[in-house]
């Protein structure tokens, strides 16, 4: 459902900046539905690939074989996300905070750590310079903190506009999509705030598996459930990327 | 004629204390050159690289290292780096000392390696902790604008080992595919050690492709397979089976500890890894 929800936020020709797991699900689902020319980018430097299978890691071969272009590392972050080229930026995090800052480097104190998690990779740059960001998490309360353990990539700070008065690029986390529903931005006090909930969710139970006091728009829409047809292109794509990824390699020795 | 086995190689330019850089981005993971640096029992070495992910794992596990420079460390699409996790976090089995970047700002400071220069700079690491935690993150005031910029410190390994498709026999190295930033890890290092696919006549590289001629390159290894279980497009695929298996033999430590002490310390070369892993049912 999550994965759906994303996917269906995404338009034609965006110029996509995605990251392992959800985020590129949800990007190619969109471009397998409604966005058969979105160009998706992962930071391994394949521009504009159309992978039939869902990459493992952020550098399978499917997504240099099937790219428009393949660039360096210091190119693609430097020459492509840095110049402001990216659109949206997808990311996924180990915590989140009430104003769409990340974390996922560390669960408890960096040099005594509970949980050291894989670290920040690209995303504090795509945080910073995509025009926009998307972020897809589940939601619990150790997930959506009153306050993060680390931050590893900014979202709107501590609110009321100090990103914008800091002089980010982009525009920040517009959107946050979890497995009970929708959150956005308040415009005046940057706080993410549900304003749509999946059909068999209620807004209480959305409100009870956040860690801060989450508040709720003038209105929360329902989300349609999906749809079989999307149901059946994300599961067939499950399947074929099951099936890849099973496949024995040949070793030429 | 800097062709060279891979046990001449990692004998010659890798020392105890190095600062060593394996590069490649997922694909052209030099794996068999770290066994071998494994099978030699380097010690005390400051790992570099942005995904130090089954390869580092491993090197770390054996307790190869005492520092780490990185951006990301996980297995890819999998979970942890259960060994890079486990020195981090129980100092297991030895304590490892990380400097820890995002992927861009590595990218610059290896740029800046390459360059000779005295820092990389990028716009980044706005509002993170990672400035805090890693004083090597600074800014500087742009001369012209006065705008704050991050900047990093170089990289210049001592040794930088890369994977890479082809040799020519005048030890001339081609690499194509994602190339991550190999060319730039290469180019800053010290000494530079590339283990390929095969060693041909002659290159017949496609202008602007990534070549490292031979000139800048140390010694070249011919090791077929050398970067399994990641790939060399053209020759195989990336084994993400074994990816997702390592998960499980990694998680425990006398379970890592065997499979190290079988399949690397039990073995002479990379050939004789493969093949016992082969004859362990492992199918390659």
């Amino acid at each position: 459902m999550m994965t759906v929800t994303a996917a269906r936020m995404l338009w034609d020709r965006a110029v996509c900046f995605v990251g392992i797991g959800l985020p590129s699900a949800a990007a190619n689902l969109a471009r397998l539905l409604k966005a058969p020319d979105i160009v998706l980018i992962y930071e391994s430097g394949t521009i504009g690939t159309r992978p039939n299978v869902l990459p493992l890691s952020i550098g399978d071969g499917e997504l240099a074989d099937t790219a428009t272009c393949v660039v360096p590392l210091p190119e693609i972050f430097a020459y492509w996300l840095q110049a402001g080229r990216v659109d949206l930026g997808f990311l996924g995090a180990a915590q989140v905070d009430r104003f769409g800052n990340l974390n996922s480097t560390v669960i408890g104190p960096y040099d005594r750590p509970q949980t050291r998690l894989p670290g920040a990779g690209g995303a504090p740059e795509i945080a910073l310079h995509a025009k926009q960001v998307y972020v897809i998490i589940k939601q619990s309360p150790r997930t959506f903190v009153p306050s993060l353990d680390f931050v590893s990539s900014a979202g709107f700070l501590g609110g009321n506009g100090e990103r914008a008065r800091r002089g980010a690029p982009g525009r920040g986390p517009q959107a946050i999509i979890t497995d009970y529903g929708l959150m956005r931005p308040d415009p005046t006090t940057d706080e993410f705030v549900l304003v749509a909930r999946y059909e068999h969710v209620t807004v209480a139970a959305a409100v009870a598996a956040c860690g801060w006091p989450l508040r709720t728009g003038a209105a929360v829409e329902v989300i349609a459930p999906p749809t079989l047809e999307e149901l059946e292109a994300l599961r067939e794509l499950h399947a074929r990327t099951r099936a890849a990824h099973a496949v024995r390699v040949k070793l030429p020795i | 004629m800097p062709v060279a086995t891979l046990r001449e190689a990692i004998e010659e330019h890798v020392h105890d204390g190095d600062m060593v850089a394996l590069e490649g981005f997922t694909h052209l993971i030099p794996f068999a050159a770290g066994h071998e640096i494994i099978r030699q029992r380097r010690r005390h070495l400051h790992l570099v690289r942005m995904t130090p992910d089954l390869l580092y794992d491993q090197m770390i596990g054996a307790g190869c290292a005492d520092h780490l420079t990185f951006s990301w460390g996980g297995n890819p699409g999998v979970g942890s780096a259960h060994r890079v996790r486990e020195a981090i976090e129980k100092s297991w089995p030895q304590p490892l000392q990380v400097h820890e970047h995002s992927h861009a700002g590595m990218a610059a400071a290896y740029v800046a390696g390459a360059s000779r220069l005295p820092f990389g700079l990028l716009r980044g690491y706005f509002g993170t902790d990672l400035a805090t935690v890693n004083p090597d993150i600074r800014s500087v005031a742009c001369p012209y604008t006065g705008e704050q910029i991050a900047t990093v410190p170089p990289l210049n390994p001592d040794v930088t080992i890369l994977h890479a498709q082809k040799a020519d026999l005048e030890g001339n190295v081609l690499m194509s595919g994602i190339v991550g930033a190999q060319k730039e890890a290469a180019l800053a290092a010290k000494r530079l050690v590339v283990t390929v696919e095969e060693i041909v006549e002659r290159l017949d590289a496609p202008m602007n492709s990534v070549v490292l001629p031979a000139w800048v390159v140390s010694a070249v290894a011919c090791v077929p397979g050398g970067a399994w279980p990641s790939y060399a497009r053209g020759y195989y695929a990336r084994d993400n089976a074994f990816c997702i298996a390592w998960d499980e033999i990694s998680r425990d430590r006398e379970r890592f500890a065997a499979w190290i002490e079988r399949y690397v310390y039990g073995t002479r070369n990379h050939r004789e890894f493969v093949q016992a892993l082969r004859a362990d049912g492992v199918s390659l």
